[in-house]
């Protein structure tokens, strides 16, 4: 009796070392694999377990641009890389798409995928940005599908003298640490806005805490007048708003939402979901200022 | 310095904020405050008086107005026929800001001049004056990147400094009328 009672407690001491051993060995510590300062800020890759970042200056908080499911690439890492990829519900059929911040290319990626005669521009200014997003993060560049090495305010304002006409834009050139100013104003918006066909649809990454919140918001209310916004109540992070040149007609939204589920599930998008969180804002009226190229501190809000 | 920085914030939209953006102003700030340095001296050789000297705020006051009411089209210019942002932004930093810079180097040596009255002095009247326009400077830099534009609009600020530089100019040329010996320096913006 005593004997076997002593050796279920050896027991279970031995499983419990055994485990916590086969535990200790499974959680993987991350591992920065690549690391490059470049002109605008520093520039970290790292893995962990089977997901991959790429992160700016760590300084502060860690703040991830991208990740991939290195096991898995086309699964969206990020919620608000499902919400931008929602959008298409809006105009399911986009020929020519403008990307402003690259990121790890993913959006672009996973576009030229669902659409392979998709036209992209990329538009980063950091040139390490598109190295790391080529080496690491299996960024994509065809005839069609190219970057540019730009500011995308300079890219958007040349585009316009160009004539030039996108289906689908995509604002994503914040990284949560410092925000250039001169892409949250309503001239560049109005400038952005232009560029769009008459199906076009913007999308754009924005932030959702914060007082510059309701800048943001008065100011692309003063653009666009109402705009769609999805944001996940539960978790902070990132809002997207959505606008459609032309709003939509319910019944071909419901068409898309049919037509697009099964295309989008294979990246990890449950769009009803991502519908449901969607919003109309109607008439946002708000005591905040508008952001302009004369007002504009955006850093300091 | 207050103009300076609000130079970057005029020529963003146009050149982006990068680092060659500032190496831009800079630049042009630092040649202009060269050359305005040299004909400020230059001109209090001749007859120096307060008048002159309220002039010169006068001429800087007015050659800022464009900043505020001109740069867009300026701006546009420069964008449509230069591609390269670099010597985009060299060129439009030229235009806006190399005239007003010079004459607003101008107030320097010219001061040196009225407040200087014997040999002895003239280096601690140096001193005190570079200390009073660095100060200036370093307040100026402050006050602009931290309150004046969360605040106010670029253009409500640059008007500002053109009528303070108007204002200490005509007050500079009543002061003469009234024949007042003691010379005031005002500050530098």
């Amino acid at each position: 009796m005593h004997k076997s009672l002593y050796s279920l407690k050896f027991n279970v001491a031995l499983l419990l070392t055994f485990s916590v051993f086969i535990g200790a060995s499974f959680t993987i510590q991350a591992k920065v694999i690549k690391e490059e300062r470049s002109l605008y800020r520093n520039i970290f890759v790292e893995d962990k377990d089977n997901v991959r970042c790429l992160k700016f200056s760590v300084k502060r908080k860690t703040s991830s641009q991208s990740c991939i499911n290195k096991d898995n690439p086309q699964q969206l890492v990020f919620n608000y890389t499902k919400y931008v990829m929602s959008s298409l519900v809006f105009n399911p059929n986009p020929r020519r798409v403008l990307i402003i911040g690259l990121g790890g290319g993913t959006l672009s990626n996973s576009l030229l995928e669902l659409y392979p005669d998709i036209e992209i521009d990329n538009v980063e200014i950091d040139p390490a940005v598109v190295r790391v997003a080529k080496t690491y993060f299996d960024f994509k560049e065809t005839d069609k599908v190219k970057s540019h090495t730009k500011d995308g305010r300079i890219f958007i304002k040349r585009a316009q003298r160009n004539q030039q006409r996108y289906d689908l834009i995509i604002l994503d050139a914040f990284n949560g640490e410092y925000i250039p100013e001169h892409l949250l104003t309503q001239e560049f918006l109005e400038e952005t806005k232009s560029l769009l066909t008459e199906e076009g649809v913007l999308v754009a990454n924005t932030f959702s805490s914060s007082k510059l919140y309701h800048h943001e918001s008065a100011t692309y209310h003063a653009v666009f007048g109402d705009f769609y916004s999805i944001r996940n109540e539960q978790s902070s992070g990132n809002r997207v708003i959505i606008i459609p040149n032309k709003m939509p007609i319910a019944n071909e939204i419901g068409d898309n939402v049919e037509m697009l589920t099964q295309p989008l599930a294979t990246y990890n998008i449950k769009l009803f979901k991502v519908i449901s969180f969607m919003d109309l804002k109607k008439d946002v009226e708000s005591d905040y200022r508008v952001l302009t190229d004369q007002y504009s501190p955006a850093n300091l809000l | 310095m207050g103009i300076e920085l609000l130079g970057g914030r005029i020529l963003a939209p146009y050149f982006g904020s990068s680092v060659h953006v500032w190496g831009s102003i800079i630049t042009v700030f630092m040649l202009s405050l060269s050359l305005g340095y040299l004909f400020g001296g230059r001109l209090s050789l001749h007859r120096p008086s307060l008048q002159k000297y309220g002039r010169i705020f006068l001429f800087a006051g007015i050659t800022l107005l464009p900043l505020a009411y001109f740069a867009t089209p300026i701006l546009d210019l420069v964008f449509d026929n230069i591609e390269d942002s670099r010597y985009g932004s060299l060129t439009a930093s030229m235009l806006l800001f190399f005239v007003p810079t010079i004459i607003l180097g101008m107030i320097s040596p010219y001061s040196v001049r009225l407040l200087v009255t014997n040999e002895a002095e003239s280096g601690h009247v140096a001193g005190v004056l570079y200390f009073v326009s660095t100060l200036g400077s370093a307040l100026g830099t402050l006050a602009t990147s931290f309150y004046l534009v969360l605040w106010f609009e670029v253009n409500t600020i640059i008007f500002t400094y053109c009528l303070l530089l108007i204002s200490l100019g005509l007050m500079a040329m009543v002061v003469n009328k009234m024949e007042v010996k003691d010379a005031q320096v005002p500050l530098q913006s």
